[in-house]
This record gives structure tokens, C-alpha cells and sequence, in this order.
């Protein structure tokens, strides 16, 4: 695999009023190799902008360098046919067209009238192609959705048909759907056009699914780089994103909101409505008990594909309440809502 | 749109543009039917000789002029509309008119007269010069000053506002010295604000045109960087257009087109910022190798159209030419806001 991207001793930064304002100073050197695909993860204001928009050179490092196929200190002209970008200024110039936009892309090859060739015009095809706008090519950019629109500009950005591609945030603004779609077609793109692809983004699952490197960087802290999985393995994931309030479930890769409920309650039953249950109770407030503890016992039982939710009291219950038989209830609605009225949570109050 | 359609259209604006040109020699205190123009400018001699004297050396240079001053206003206001992104830019509206303004009434001044169409012909040819220059030195100084303030403020809204604070500010310095003047001299520069065609003439007509030549040869060769622009700077440089570079050539050609057509037919309001939006309606394009000869044409034919209503026909009045534009143009904003329904669509 060959380097696309490599930067030694890199600081980047701003200048404010002559002043360096360093932004992150203790990076490791970074690689991006053709065909790979790199998440850059970090907490909000840890500097992940300024590091991408300092690699795609939309603003000057402070220090070291990046180099570019081997070469550094490339003009903009130059830089224009190694890299091309997804940023998260919002286009809404009047009256330009879905293809005109993407046709923008070929400004660093372009005639210097800006007329496009054969070759100019395949290259839009296939930028089309690989992202499935073909059907919104004469729509008005600023009528585009947030999805379209996103997938609209990286249309533009491989109709540039540069190695290198950087994303600032892509998933952004967009459903869970369309999300996941979106890093489908990055890694697909990464895979079959070879392209080395940098994004930054805040969705740590979707990032830890289809990165092939992940770049973690923090405000105040270490740089950490790897595959996600040793990342995970190694608890720095845990390390760096873990707080009271959100707890890294290593076992199943996600982040979970820990209980808070005092209420105890058992649960019994399988499979998916008992999954979901759980989740329900959780959020109601109550912590699922094990043993013969808590205010009484739920039984997730499924008939004919139809689940239905008893309600058993427990000895535990709380002194002076006096419930009465097992309730039986067809949602989880109304489950929550005969607790509610028996034993209420602590969430409640 | 296919490119055919807008080839017909270019083509449709061509015609109407030597229509307009034909009429607006016809038009004006003395009616000459167009067989006799026609006749005049491309026969030489026979005919009726004061017809061929009126023809050649008043009506013929004013039209030119109409073409000149129509092209390059528009294009300079196409041309900050996409630098600035905003809808409403335009050379008299972001202040730029008043800076050449200023220039000119810097000249006049320090000469000891007035900025006056009289005085300003006295001057000669060396003189022309002097009040062209200096006219797109105000005019580059003014827009220089709105570029710098708007990289810091990045709102639509509130460059707008320092424009008019750059226009009021400029009106007060020419205002300081009017006062200070006698009525006569203050009427002579009313009279110039108005604007007018017609005063171009001799040597002055073939400075302006070289001006606008160049001026507009800029532009045309620049209609690339300005497609960049319209994605704003960030994805204008990871294009590799060099911005800072981009916007020296852009406040270059707009200051010599703006400044030197203000310096010799007075500011005229209204083209710059309407004819680029009818360009866009009539194109349905934002791309600038369309816009920029579609603006031209129209800006012409436009300013053509403007010069034949002001010679009212079939009276001997002359309306000065800003009243006009100013009749016909404010209507086309006013639409164009109410239509788009915000000033933002550049964001």
C-alpha cells in the first residue's frame, strides 16, 4: 500500500492577531494509504476541522509538513488534482443546477475558459454513476434535501478525480438512514476506486463498522490511531469517550445511557420483545433485578408471534402497598402505565 | 437547458441589440426614419447632410457609448454579485459609483472647478484621461475598503449596510465641497449626477471605450474563476483557484469599468444590479461564460431602450438617462426580492 498522505512533526493552528494559536501539537505521523478509509473521531472543539481543513491544505500548519505522494509544498493548482473535498459550507448559490455543480469539479482540469472535454464529461458520468443522482441532475441545488444535497457534493468531489478525498462531517444533518448509506458508499468507494478517504464524524458505531483506521483525537489528551477493533481492545475507546453519564459497552461496541432507576424489577422471557422490554423498563426508571428481589416480576410471553406482558407482584413490594393479581397487558404501553399506577419509579417524582 | 436554446437566445438578444442601436439613432428631437439611417451609415456622403451630421457626430457616439456603459455596467455588477455573494451588489450600490465620483470631483477640484460635462470636455484629451484614472482610482480605493470590511463580516445584510455607509460617506465629502460652491456650479453637478450619453465625444469616446476594452477583455477572460467563486472560498481553493489573486483581477476590471464609465456619463444606477438577474431568468444558468455575453447583450440593449424612452418621442424634451433607468430598474428589483422572497440565496 503507498502513502497518499504523510505528514511528519505536524502542528496545526491558527494565527489570531500574530499570535499561533496552536490547536493540536503532539501528533504522530499520519498516513493515508490508497483504498483506505479513515474515520477521524473526536469530542466537539478537539480540533478535528483545523486538522482536516490543515491537510487538504485550506490553511497553513504551524508546523511540520504534509506531504503528498512524496511531494510537499504543492501550489493550489497542484493540490486541486491530489485532493478533493466534502466541506460543511452550505451551498445555496442561486440557480445552479445539480450538473452544473457537479461539473464544477472538473475546475482543475478544465480548459482556462473552463470548457470541458471528452474526457471532463466522463468523468462527471461516472462521479453521476457512483452516486446515484442521475435523477436529480436538473433540480436547483438550493430544492436538494440535506441527504441529496451531501450526496450531491461528493458527486462533485470525485468528478474532480483526485487519489485523495476528505470529508468534513458528512453524516451530519442527515437521518440514520441516509447515514448509514452514505459510509456504505464511502467504504464501497474506497474499495473499488481505490481513493484514500479521510472524514470526520461524530458516529462512533457507524465509524467503528466500516473504518479501516480510526484517528482519535482529543482537546486535551493523546493522539490514538489503529483499527478500530485494537482501539476497542485496548480500552482507549472507554478512555477517551466515557463519562458519568455514558458508559462504552465493549462486548457490543455501542454507548449506553447506565440505568438510573432505584426501582427494581425482574424480567423473564426471550428474544427480541424481551430485549425491548428491557429498554423500556430502563428508561421508565427501573433497574432489571435478578433473584427474587424487586417490586414484582414482568413475563414477556409470546403466543401465536403476538407478545403479550404479565405483570406479577412481587414480595418485595414496597410495605403498605397491597396490588392485587398478575395484570396482563397486549403493548408496552400499557405495561409501563399499570406500573406507573402500582409502584412508581424513581423517575417519577 | 440545452446549449442549442441558449445559442438561439444569444443569437434573438444579437438582433434585437442592432434593432435597438438602429432605433435609438433614429429617435431623438429630430426624427430620422431608419431607410436615411441606414443610408447615412453605410453609404458615404448624398442624403440630407444635417440628418448625416446629427447621425455621425452626435447620435452615433451616444449610442456607442450606450453599448459601452450597458456592457460594462453590467458585468461589473454580475461580477460583484458573485465575488460578494450577495443578490443586491452592484457598483452603485456597494459605494463604488461614489468613490469614481469622488475621484472626478477630486480632479475638478484641485483644478479650482467643478466636475461639470462643460468642464470636463475643456479638458482635452490629457484631461480626459486624468478623470478616467482618477475616477477608477476612487472607485478601486471604495471597493478595496467594502472587500476588506466584508472578510470580516461575513453577512449578506450587513455588507450591504457598510455599502450605503461607504456611498453616504463619499456623498458627504463631494456634499463638504458643494456647499462651498456657488448655485451655478452646484446645478451644473446636479446636472451630471443625472447622467447622461451624450456628453461622450472625440477623444473622450475613444478613452472610454479603450477603458472598457480592457476592462472588459478582464472579465471575460476571468469568467472561469468566477464559476469557482459561486461555491464560495473554501471550496474555491480546494479547486485551486488562488482567491486572494482571483479577487485582485475581480476589483481590477470592476474598477476600471465602473470608474471610468461613471467618470464620463455620470453614475447610472439600476443596470449593474438588474440586467445580471435577467440574464439569470432568461439563461437559467449560473455559469459565468453564459451570463457574461447574455449581461453584455442585455445591459446594451437595455441601456439603448432607456436612451430612446428618455428622448421622449415625438417631443422635444430629454429626460436625463438615471431617471429612466432608474424607472425601469427599481421595478425589476423590487420583483426579483418578491419573487425569491429572501436576499440570502447567495449563503
Amino acid at each position: 500500500m503507498s502513502a497518499l498522505l504523510h505528514t511528519q512533526l505536524l502542528q496545526t493552528g491558527y494565527h489570531q492577531g500574530g499570535k499561533k494559536i496552536l490547536v493540536s501539537d503532539s501528533l504522530p505521523e499520519l498516513t493515508i494509504g490508497a483504498g483506505q478509509l479513515i474515520c477521524l473521531l473526536g469530542p466537539n472543539g478537539s480540533g478535528k476541522s483545523t486538522l482536516l481543513r490543515t491537510l487538504a491544505g485550506l490553511q497553513p500548519a504551524l508546523g511540520g509538513r504534509v506531504e503528498i505522494e512524496g511531494r510537499s509544498g504543492l501550489s493550489s493548482a497542484g493540490l486541486a488534482k491530489k485532493i478533493s473535498l466534502v466541506l460543511t459550507d452550505r451551498i445555496t448559490g442561486n440557480n445552479l443546477d445539480v450538473y452544473s455543480l457537479v461539473a464544477l469539479g472538473r475546475y482543475p482540469w478544465s480548459t482556462w475558459l473552463g470548457g470541458l472535454r471528452e474526457t471532463d464529461r466522463a468523468a462527471i458520468r461516472r462521479a453521476i454513476e457512483s452516486t446515484g443522482i442521475g435523477e436529480l441532475l436538473e433540480r436547483k441545488v438550493f430544492t436538494l434535501s440535506d441527504g441529496e444535497s451531501q450526496k450531491v457534493m461528493l458527486a462533485r468531489a470525485l468528478a474532480q478525480d483526485t487519489p485523495l478525498l476528505m470529508l468534513d462531517e458528512p453524516t451530519a444533518h442527515l437521518d440514520l438512514p441516509s447515514r448509514i448509506r452514505l459510509m456504505r458508499l464511502l467504504h464501497r468507494l474506497a474499495r473499488e476506486l481505490n481513493k484514500g478517504i479521510l472524514l470526520s464524524t461524530h458516529e462512533l458505531d457507524l465509524a467503528l463498522q466500516v473504518a479501516d483506521e480510526v484517528w482519535l483525537i482529543q482537546a486535551a489528551g493523546p493522539f490514538h490511531k489503529g483499527t478500530p477493533e485494537d482501539l476497542i481492545l485496548d480500552g482507549i475507546f472507554e478512555a477517551v469517550f466515557a463519562r458519568e453519564d455514558v458508559t462504552f459497552d465493549r462486548a457490543a461496541g455501542v454507548f449506553r445511557i447506565p440505568p438510573e432507576g432505584q426501582v427494581q424489577i425482574r424480567l423473564e422471557g426471550e428474544g427480541v420483545p424481551a430485549f425491548w422490554t428491557r429498554r423500556a423498563l430502563q428508561r421508565a426508571g427501573y433497574s432489571i433485578a435478578g433473584g427474587g428481589a424487586g417490586i414484582g416480576l414482568v413475563r414477556v410471553l409470546v403466543d401465536a408471534g403476538r407478545p403479550t406482558w404479565v405483570l406479577e407482584p412481587g414480595h418485595g413490594a414496597a410495605a403498605g402497598q397491597t396490588p392485587g393479581g398478575p395484570a396482563r397487558f397486549d403493548s408496552i404501553a400499557g405495561l409501563l402505565e399499570g406500573l406507573r399506577r402500582s409502584h412508581p419509579s424513581k423517575a417519577d417524582h | 437547458m440545452r446549449s442549442s436554446i441558449r445559442r438561439f437566445r444569444l443569437g434573438g438578444l444579437l438582433l434585437l441589440l442592432v434593432l435597438a442601436f438602429l432605433l435609438d439613432l433614429s429617435s431623438g428631437p429630430v426624427r430620422i426614419p431608419l431607410r436615411e439611417i441606414c443610408h447615412i451609415l453605410f453609404s458615404r456622403g448624398s442624403g440630407d447632410q444635417t440628418w448625416a451630421f446629427i447621425v455621425r457626430s452626435i447620435r452615433l457616439p451616444k449610442a456607442i457609448t450606450a453599448v459601452l456603459a450597458g456592457c460594462g455596467l453590467s458585468v461589473s455588477g454580475l461580477q460583484m454579485q458573485t465575488m460578494f455573494r450577495n443578490p443586491l451588489a452592484e457598483p452603485g450600490v456597494l459605494g463604488i459609483t461614489a468613490g469614481a465620483s469622488f475621484g472626478v470631483a477630486a480632479v475638478m477640484l484641485s483644478g479650482g472647478g467643478m466636475a461639470t460635462l462643460y468642464a470636463i470636455r475643456e479638458l482635452g484629451s490629457p484631461g480626459s484621461w486624468l478623470i478616467a484614472i482618477a475616477a477608477c482610482i476612487g472607485a478601486g480605493l471604495v471597493m478595496l475598503l467594502v472587500l476588506a470590511l466584508s472578510s470580516r463580516l461575513r453577512d449578506n445584510v450587513l455588507m450591504l449596510v457598510i455599502g450605503l455607509m461607504m456611498n453616504s460617506i463619499t456623498v458627504a465629502l463631494t456634499s463638504i465641497w458643494q456647499y462651498f460652491s456657488n448655485p451655478e456650479e452646484v446645478k451644473e453637478y446636479l446636472l451630471w449626477t443625472f447622467g447622461s450619453l451624450g456628453g461622450v465625444t472625440g477623444s473622450q469616446l475613444y478613452i472610454l471605450m479603450a477603458i472598457v476594452c480592457i476592462g472588459l477583455t478582464i472579465v471575460f477572460l476571468c469568467s472561469k474563476l468566477l464559476d469557482a467563486l459561486l461555491l464560495g472560498e473554501n471550496y474555491a481553493r480546494s479547486m485551486g483557484l488562488t482567491v486572494k489573486r482571483a479577487r485582485v483581477i475581480i476589483v481590477c476590471s470592476t474598477s476600471l469599468l465602473a470608474g471610468s464609465i461613471t467618470a464620463f456619463c455620470g453614475p447610472i444606477g439600476f443596470i449593474g444590479i438588474a440586467v445580471p438577474h435577467l440574464a439569470r431568468l432568461l439563461f437559467n444558468t449560473s455559469g459565468h461564460r453564459i451570463l457574461m455575453p447574455a449581461s453584455c447583450l442585455i445591459g446594451a440593449i437595455l441601456l439603448l431602450a432607456c436612451d430612446c424612452i428618455a428622448q421622449w418621442p415625438g417631443t422635444q424634451t430629454v429626460l436625463p438617462i438615471n431617471i429612466i433607468t432608474s424607472l425601469v430598474g427599481a421595478p425589476v428589483v423590487i420583483y426579483l426580492l418578491v419573487r425569491k422572497k429572501n436576499l440570502n440565496i447567495y449563503r
